[in-house]
């Protein structure tokens, strides 16, 4: 038969095809993924491009039902929408809308953890406890709970209520997570444009509202809600670390692996997916202890491996090797080998369900409002967390007797990786160079250029911009420019698979003198050969403890956070709640460089908001740069112009 | 020769193949930079709407084109490769012959350079071996890249299917 549609066919194969600079253990996988389930993300992304040009520039309004509207961005066609919205309003209302979306995900992943501390410190489950007792303590003081000769469990349930109240307060005093954890300097600021939040839902409920069909059409007054969102994000990001913290022990430097390799086809191999540490806590602890009746079925045991953010919690805690990033995710289950997945929340795609029915790999959801069709559901809830690790563990090796072999299929490339740097680890550090001002030689560093600046790489893994090893690519030429890179989430991910995060590959790399000679020396102190290149945070909540680090030292030095020679980078987001920390880091006084490009072009006003107005606000500026290597040329010259105007000496640049 | 065919019944009306063209005849062709560009990229097609029927109208690169045989200057020519109706600003002289001629109304005069534009059926992608864009960039395949006796031999193909399933029931019904 004459096929009319053959031309466009091949557009999509060849674009399914493209694997650009993918590391090989990823494309062999692709490429037994595309035969053997008929999909992979790459061709999935190739049958989508080109993807709407009025979604991609934000000025498609859904709001109400006299729409959909379009704002034409050329010339020719409509300017406003059927209301009369302009491609400004409908622009911030939409980012307004994503960064809601971000914010939600991360305080109720924080109030999860805050309810289950209640319910320890009143005794009512026994299924967790506070691992933590010297964290709980600063944290109370930092929220300003009194801590002289109380009992842990009293401390720890004021601390909770305290955080709970956060949530819902009825008094217009300011949120205390917002007013303990934020830079001084950039909460005064924040108090002055009156967007502080005196809690967690209200604002929200307002967004929602404001931005639906005839409500707030200022883009000016949606941006500043916008702002407010972002300190939202801000609260639910230190509130989930520094209660996991408490509820699982604050993490100390730990070596593992990274890569699909970690799957050992010997093993029972069952991935954590998600985010909350609730869940692969309890796995990784029941894996343990069931770790014999894996032997039983001829297994070598059981292999807790880690993807996603979740991932990231038992690796910075316990040092279980990182699998798969969210990009990797079905790849995992690909091997063959793998032979169960659960899941909690976020970042999970629905296509794993499909990709497991091709194998003998069981996926588990575990929470009530994340159920995929296809997927086995065991439903968690903090008192029944042991109950559902059993079952978790015992459906895999259940799974294990069906494997077949002739199907496994493991890259051999997993790389050694150094993590768990909390706030807290680095201090240790520290101190052992300076025990009485642990931040000074850090700042004597960045000060004398040894440390030309610090940029955070943080957030996911885009099939858009994986190809291009965006994150790759500039972790390399930071690096050669002597940037100190910290990274957390899928990033980190990223960066421990290209051995960034391998202590004994730092001579590998081109690395600036400076910042090898700070590396080295921090890390013989450290009792290791150096400190790897890259930092590895933690999760993407833990991106708090950034915020952490940021405030004290613009504390300690008295400056403003926007003067620091720091930059965010989000060089491959895919998450709503990337959008939502990048808010929050804006309202800080960050500069946060994103790609792919958020969805604000069409807006003028609102692009010029972002990218220029908001530099005299809070002092951040968001840089849009799709292009890797002017990324790097674009962040270095930004932290350039901040040592200049710190009268800092500014070494010559290498460039890429 | 192979242009663009129009498949009514499958178009949204999503315009995704007027912002394709936009940003295929950008300076940048990047859509994050083309918004930015001055002059405002320009588009060749249309997507209209009358009386429930949706369509993506463009040049339909006539055979036999008028706007070819009353352009007094050449400006607008066939090309010998791809036989594509092309046109070459430098010689316009804004006369509108064109837009006259045109049954469609496939122009685009730009009044600011005083000269005609058109759909260039993406003469330079395809010379590449790539396809136009707006029917790359069209999601529910309305526009069909093709020439005439293809897409007639699979249409009737298509109804002569449809036509023999309609006649066995029949059959069976007798």
């Amino acid at each position: 038969m004459a096929d009319i549609l053959k031309d466009k066919e091949r557009v999509w194969e060849n674009k399914s095809n493209d694997f650009g600079l993918l590391p090989s253990s990823n494309v062999e996988l692709l490429k037994k993924q595309a035969k053997e389930v008929k999909t992979t993300s790459l061709q999935r992304l190739a049958l989508q491009e080109p993807q709407c040009g009025f979604g991609e520039l934000g000025v498609c309004c859904r709001m109400c039902y006299m729409g959909p509207c379009r704002i034409d961005i050329f010339d020719g066609g409509p300017k406003v929408g059927v209301c009369g919205a302009t491609a400004d309003t409908i622009v911030a209302r939409n980012l307004l809308r994503e960064t809601v979306g971000g914010a939600a995900a991360h305080t109720e992943h924080a109030m999860d953890i805050a309810e289950v501390l209640k319910e320890v410190a009143e005794g009512k489950i026994s299924t967790y406890t506070i691992k933590d007792p010297e964290k709980l303590k600063k944290v109370a003081e930092n929220l300003g709970i009194k801590t002289d000769g109380r009992d842990i469990k009293e401390i720890a349930k004021e601390v909770a209520e305290v955080s709970l109240e956060d949530f819902k307060r009825l008094e217009k005093e300011p949120a205390v997570w917002i007013k303990a954890y934020t830079p001084k300097s950039s909460y005064e600021q924040l108090e002055k444009l009156g967007v502080i939040p005196h809690n967690v839902w209200r604002p929200i409920m307002n967004a929602m509202h404001r931005t639906s069909m005839g409500n707030d059409a200022d883009p000016v007054n949606i941006m500043l809600a916008d702002l407010q969102m972002g300190l939202i994000d801000g609260l639910g990001l230190t509130m989930a670390t520094e209660l996991s913290d408490v509820l699982f022990g604050t993490p100390k430097p730990i070596k593992s692996k990274a890569n699909l390799a970690v799957i050992d086809p010997d093993y029972v191999n069952i991935a954590v997916h998600g985010h909350n540490p609730l869940l692969s806590e309890k796995v990784v602890e029941w894996a343990e202890k069931l770790n014999d009746k894996a032997k039983s079925l001829g297994a070598k045991g059981i292999n807790i491996v880690g993807v996603c953010c979740t991932g990231n919690e038992v690796l910075m805690r316990h040092g279980v090797p990182l699998a798969a990033n969210e990009f990797q995710a079905e790849l995992a289950i690909v091997t063959g080998a793998l032979d169960a997945m659960v899941v909690d929340y976020q970042c999970v795609w629905p296509i794993l369900s499909d990709v497991a029915s091709c194998y003998h790999t069981k996926l588990i959801t575990t929470m009530p409002f994340v159920k995929i069709p296809g997927a086995i559901h065991i439903e968690y809830s903090p008192e029944k967390a042991d109950e559902v690790a059993q079952k978790v563990i015992e459906t895999a090796l259940e799974a294990y007797k069906q494997r077949e072999p002739s199907r496994v299929f493991v890259p051999d490339s997993a790389e050694e990786i150094i993590a768990g740097f909390s706030v807290e680890a680095l201090i240790e550090v520290l101190k052992k160079v300076n025990p009485e001002d642990p931040l000074k030689p850090l700042i004597d560093n960045i000060v004398n250029g040894n440390i030309f600046g610090v940029v955070a790489i943080v957030g996911c893994p885009n099939p858009k911009t994986r190809r291009l090893a965006f994150t790759e690519r500039m972790i390399k030429g930071l690096i050669k420019n002597n940037v100190l890179v910290i990274v957390t989430g899928c990033i980190a991910h990223i960066a421990g698979q290209s051995g960034f995060l391998n202590p004994n590959k730092v001579d590998s790399f081109e690395v600036g003198d400076g910042l090898k000679q700070v590396l080295k020396a921090l890390g013989n102190v450290a009792g290791l050969n150096s400190l790897p290149v890259a930092i590895h945070m933690g999760s993407c909540v833990d991106n708090s403890r950034i915020g952490v680090l940021l405030k004290a030292l613009s504390e300690k030095l008295g400056l403003k956070v926007s003067d620091l020679p720091v930059v965010a980078s989000a060089p491959e987001l895919i998450s709503e709640k990337a959008i939502s920390i990048g808010t929050w880091a804006l309202a800080l006084g960050v500069t946060v460089h994103v790609c792919p490009p958020p969805r604000v072009l069409g807006g003028p006003k609102v692009t010029e908001i972002l990218t220029k107005d908001l530099k005299t606000l809070t002092g951040g500026e968001a840089y849009v740069e799709s292009d890797p290597e002017l990324a790097i040329k674009g962040i270095l010259d930004r932290i350039k112009q901040k040592r200049i105007a710190l009268n800092l000496p500014v070494p010559e640049m290498v460039h890429i | 020769m192979k242009k663009v065919f129009i498949d009514p019944s499958k178009c949204t009306g999503c315009k995704s193949c007027e912002i394709a063209c936009a940003v295929e005849h950008s300076m940048s062709k990047d859509i994050y930079k083309a918004i930015f560009e001055e002059p405002r990229p320009p588009r060749f097609n249309s997507v209209l709407k009358f009386d429930g029927f949706t369509a993506s109208l463009r040049c339909n690169h006539c055979e036999d084109a008028p706007c070819v045989a009353v352009c007094p200057t050449s400006a607008i020519y066939r090309d010998k490769e791809t036989n594509l109706v092309v046109y070459n600003s430098a010689k316009c002289i804004g006369c509108w012959q064109c837009a006259m001629a045109c049954p469609f109304g496939a122009i685009y005069p730009d009044l600011e350079r005083k000269v005609a534009r058109k759909c260039d059926g993406c003469n330079d992608r395809v010379k590449s071996g790539r396809i136009p864009a707006c029917v790359e960039a069209c999601p529910t395949n309305a526009l069909i890249y093709t020439d005439a006796v293809t897409l007639e031999q699979f249409k009737r193909i298509s109804t002569i299917s449809s036509l023999s399933k309609s006649t066995k029931t029949y059959m069976e019904v007798i």
